[in-house]
């Protein structure tokens, strides 16, 4: 993934603590997530077929990814027939490897990009660097953490970690030709950032983008914005590259008609986004190249569980909705992918042997929140339990782990071990010692009574001979 | 091997013995809906958006057009019946086009940049779009405008003039593209 988040320091859980120290963060991510959870309840519950829509969803996506191969082929015949190119890149150096190749074919040293999440997971604008090529990117929150030399916090607005002064600062100083009496308005931000980038889609010849959706059947790409930067990239220069993780496929023309009703509803709270492109090949003569990505996702494929952790068309809607990813913001998962979804889809991604990677699954108090806003029904809940237990664990602890399941394994062994309790309360301690510790950091060791309840049940008949005292 | 052999191959392996799935296919398709409801709900949704709206009979529309544009120095697509059309997109005050097909419930319009639709630079590039749409264009909502379309075709679906929310969640409206979107219905 990419190099900007590898080696991000600590954990999720050292991470969210320095995180929920920071003030202007928490109100940032509250303000923001509380708004949109009301404009997402509000559009959905416009519609009286949402839940058929989401089943509908999450059959099209499982349906495709148990099909994938043939899918592919046929999206590569579709595309090539219509004049554009396609490219396969087993992993991230590959897929830079390609672009870069395709951008020096070019003779351009600058591009412009729209906001692609797999090409930030493949760390290509730091790749391009380093052969001179310069990426700029032309989405506002993109060009805001790309000027602020910072990491993107959310997926849909990557700069919600900013408030309007900090981005007033970030542009006065670092972005060229702007006025020294720029204030923190938002409009008059917008407008800031619209003169910069027009000069600079006006003149530029080569695009890199992603795709919210590819079409098997007609091989047409699917891009849904909201500024206009989109249309700018895809329409204006000469020569177009997408870069596209190959779980973005959708298998006919006819499956839109479900996605384009889920994914702006689910993601700004919106009837529709103000904009949304389609183009197969290449179109008005210019020059397209595909470059389909898998970099890991063919071992998320693999796994029965995880696997539909690719379902996920990147509304954020589970950000949203979590009271974790509320308080902690985007950085203290250390991944382009954070939140829920993150939670699930980075350690398949990336694996689970570093710190951080580990502690994600457990970035999560399982409360199943996003299972239900997820508009394709990914249930986040059921693969956090499950890459827990995948995931690497002390010795201490799986031997403990090992002993508690020999006891309560047996009834009998468990009566032994609650009258065994019951007899030695008063020295159990409020704090067990050692890796135990860890346990009741966060957990209360409970009341133990006096006597274990099956033996009260059994010795009172149910509490009958109480009764009768 | 190539790198596309080796991740079909690695595809194959992932799902061997993996069930398929019926899609079930239970929401709303293909709605009748009465067509002076359909111009009602449009108009209403497009207002939504803060684009300006205008339900004039055929006849008026030409009349409604001129008032609309004013002074304005337009790009007249190719194939949109109209005179005086300015030369040059850079310094054009906005673009009038037609439309493939509108969708009532979203009050969206989609331009599949046919005859009197402009291509994909002319509707953007302006600051000022207007946008003819006939009441027999409009459907009820998303699976009937897919239904109608052609997937071969450039395709820009359009909801309202462009906006951001990504400074503090504030919707901002007019980031790139036309700042301001004019819809005329024509009944």
């Amino acid at each position: 993934m990419s190099a900007t988040f590898l080696g991000m320091p600590g954990n999720f859980p050292k991470n969210s603590e320095k995180a929920v120290q920071n003030s202007q963060l928490r109100f940032n991510l509250r303000k923001a997530t509380h708004t949109i959870r009301g404009k997402r309840a509000s559009v959905v519950g416009e519609l009286p077929d949402w839940q058929e829509l989401r089943a509908a969803g999450k059959a099209i996506k499982d349906h495709t990814l148990r099909n994938l191969d043939r899918y592919l082929l046929q999206l590569e015949d579709a595309v090539t027939t219509a004049g554009g190119a396609v490219h396969w890149a087993r992993d991230a150096a590959e897929a830079n490897r390609i672009v870069t190749e395709l951008v020096k074919a070019t003779g351009e040293r600058e591009v412009v990009k729209v906001k692609s999440m797999a090409t930030q997971e493949i760390g290509l604008n730091e790749a391009l660097a380093q052969h001179g090529i310069t990426a700029y990117e032309t989405d506002l929150a993109e060009l805001i953490v790309q000027l602020g030399d910072d990491f993107p916090s959310h997926i849909l607005v990557p700069a919600i970690h900013r408030n309007r002064s900090e981005i007033r600062e970030i542009f006065l100083d670092k972005m060229p030709g702007v006025s020294a009496d720029l204030t923190d308005d938002p409009p008059a931000l917008t407008e800031a950032a619209r003169l910069h980038l027009r000069e600079r889609f006006l003149r530029s010849k080569v695009a890199i983008s992603g795709a919210n959706f590819m079409v098997a059947e007609s091989g047409t790409l699917v891009v849904l914005e909201s500024e206009g930067n989109g249309r700018m990239c895809l329409s204006l220069p000469e020569t177009l590259i997408s870069v596209v993780g190959i779980e973005k496929l959708l298998p006919s023309w006819r499956d839109l008609e479900v996605f384009l009703q889920l994914l702006p509803r689910s993601s700004t709270g919106e009837r529709m986004n103000p904009y949304t492109s389609m183009w197969t090949g290449a179109v008005e003569g210019q020059d397209f190249h595909l470059v389909l990505l898998d970099n890991g996702r063919t071992d998320v494929l693999a796994d029965e569980v995880g696997r539909q952790a690719l379902r996920c068309i990147r509304c954020s809607a589970c950000l949203n909705v979590c009271p974790v990813y509320e308080r902690a913001g985007g950085h203290a998962y250390g991944s382009v992918y954070p939140g829920p979804i993150g939670a699930i889809l980075t350690p398949q991604l990336r694996g689970m042997s570093s710190e951080l990677d580990a502690s994600l699954p457990y970035a999560s108090s399982l409360c199943g929140a996003c299972y239900e806003v997820c508009p394709v029904a990914i249930d986040i809940p059921e693969v956090l339990v499950d890459l827990r237990a995948k995931a690497p664990h002390a010795a201490a602890e799986k031997a403990g782990m090992k002993v508690a399941g020999w006891v309560l394994d047996d009834h009998e062994r468990l009566a032994k071990a609650q009258r065994a309790a019951s007899r030695l309360r008063k020295v159990v301690p409020r704090r067990l010692p050692g890796p135990l510790s860890a346990w009741t950091d966060t957990r209360d060791v409970p009341e133990i009574p006096e006597e274990p309840f099956r033996d009260w049940w059994k010795r009172t008949g149910g509490g009958a001979s109480e009764e009768a005292e | 091997m190539s790198a596309r052999e080796e991740i079909l191959a690695r595809i194959g392996r992932a799902v061997a013995g993996a069930p398929d799935v019926e899609i079930p296919r239970g929401y709303r398709v293909r709605r009748e809906v009465d067509a002076s409801e359909l111009v009602r709900l449009f108009a209403e949704r497009v207002d939504d958006y803060r684009a300006i709206v205008h339900v004039v009979a055929a006849a008026d529309v030409s009349a409604t057009v001129d008032a609309c544009l004013g002074e304005r120095k337009m790009i007249v697509p190719d194939g949109f019946d109209r005179e005086g059309g300015w030369p040059d997109l850079r310094t054009a005050d906005g673009v009038i086009t037609g439309c493939a097909v509108a969708v009532a419930e979203t009050g969206t319009i989609v331009l599949d940049h046919g005859p009197g639709q402009g291509t994909r630079a002319q509707t953007l590039v302006p600051d000022y779009h207007l946008c003819v749409v006939r009441a027999d264009q409009i459907v009820p909502g998303v699976p009937e405008a897919i239904a109608r379309l052609d997937p071969s075709r450039p395709l820009t679906w359009i909801s309202g003039p462009s906006a951001t929310s990504d400074i503090e969640l504030n919707r901002v409206e007019g980031v790139h593209g036309p700042r301001t979107l004019e819809v005329v219905i024509s009944t």
